[in-house]
């Protein structure tokens, strides 16, 4: 796994579309946390989505928090912007929390490269999958589970088979 | 014919795009070379107005003419699938079409 992420989970307090600010310590008694760099104009990320909101539905009741972070430049991409992931939550009806990084500095905190890109953080907050959420953006197509398989190897308390896949998406569009 | 395949490097399906358009003209036994064309800047995006990538033109005409109007701008395109899914990529369907 690439030293350039995030090998314990960053601190963190962002908005959220849901009007309430979130902070890494809110999710203190998640056993698992999955962050996931994202943001709404990114096809891949749209391909993904809904998996996503199934993955916090399936795994809600085992404490596990999912969160997508959004942290694209509004200037060159407004559809990202704040008001925009507001609409889009409530229309797409997502299941996780979703917030909005403005300054980017999560982003980099995080190592971010892609969206949708996935880190799995257990619950000492060390970094225990990184990477793809599955391995095809068409659903009817995937064949291996990443992060799926991973939250059941953290859970049941055992380190994931397969730690780092290449996250497959739009880059994070950074500030110029 | 002319067919262009305009991309950006920031955006990962080109490759599976011009994959799936060769194929088709393969399958079509149309013998018409594919012009590979990268777009840098969002100055390029819009003098070529260029809605995302990858963008294919078959004799000028986007095979998305819907998509074709958004704004031009260096980013992942979406296109949207006959099944109410998205993607990066045009449907076999829709080069499909616009070819014939």
């Amino acid at each position: 796994m690439s030293t350039a992420l995030a090998q314990t989970a960053p601190a963190f307090t962002l908005p959220g579309v849901d009007g309430r600010d979130h902070s890494l310590d809110d999710y203190r008694d998640a056993p698992v946390l999955v962050l996931v760099q994202s943001c709404n104009h990114c096809p891949y990320v749209q391909a993904w989505e809904g998996r996503l909101s199934a993955i916090q539905r399936d795994y809600g009741d085992r404490g596990v928090a999912v969160v997508a972070i959004s942290s694209n430049d509004v200037a060159s991409h407004p559809e990202d912007s704040f008001e925009q992931m507001q609409v889009r939550a409530r229309e797409q009806g997502f299941t996780f929390d979703y917030l909005y990084d403005e300054s980017q500095e999560v982003a980099r905190a995080l190592g971010s490269e892609r969206t949708p890109e996935v880190f799995l953080y257990d619950g000492e907050r060390r970094l225990a999958y990184h990477g793809a959420i599955d391995d095809n953006r068409d659903e009817t197509d995937v064949t291996t589970h990443h992060l799926r398989d991973a939250l059941d190897a953290v859970l049941a308390g055992e380190a994931p088979a397969v730690a780092d896949t290449p996250p497959v998406g739009c880059t994070v569009k950074w500030r110029s | 014919m002319k067919i262009e395949l305009l991309y950006w490097d920031g955006c990962p399906s080109y490759p599976e795009a011009l994959a799936l358009l060769e194929a088709v003209l393969a399958e079509r036994g149309l013998d018409a070379a594919v012009e590979l064309r990268r777009v840098e800047t969002d100055e390029e995006a819009r003098a070529l107005r260029f809605p995302g990538s990858p963008t294919i033109r078959i004799d000028g005409r986007d095979v998305d003419p819907i998509g074709a109007a958004s704004r031009p701008a260096l980013t992942c395109r979406i296109y949207h699938l006959p099944d109410g899914r998205v993607s990066p990529v045009p449907s076999r369907e829709q080069l499909e079409e616009a070819l014939s």
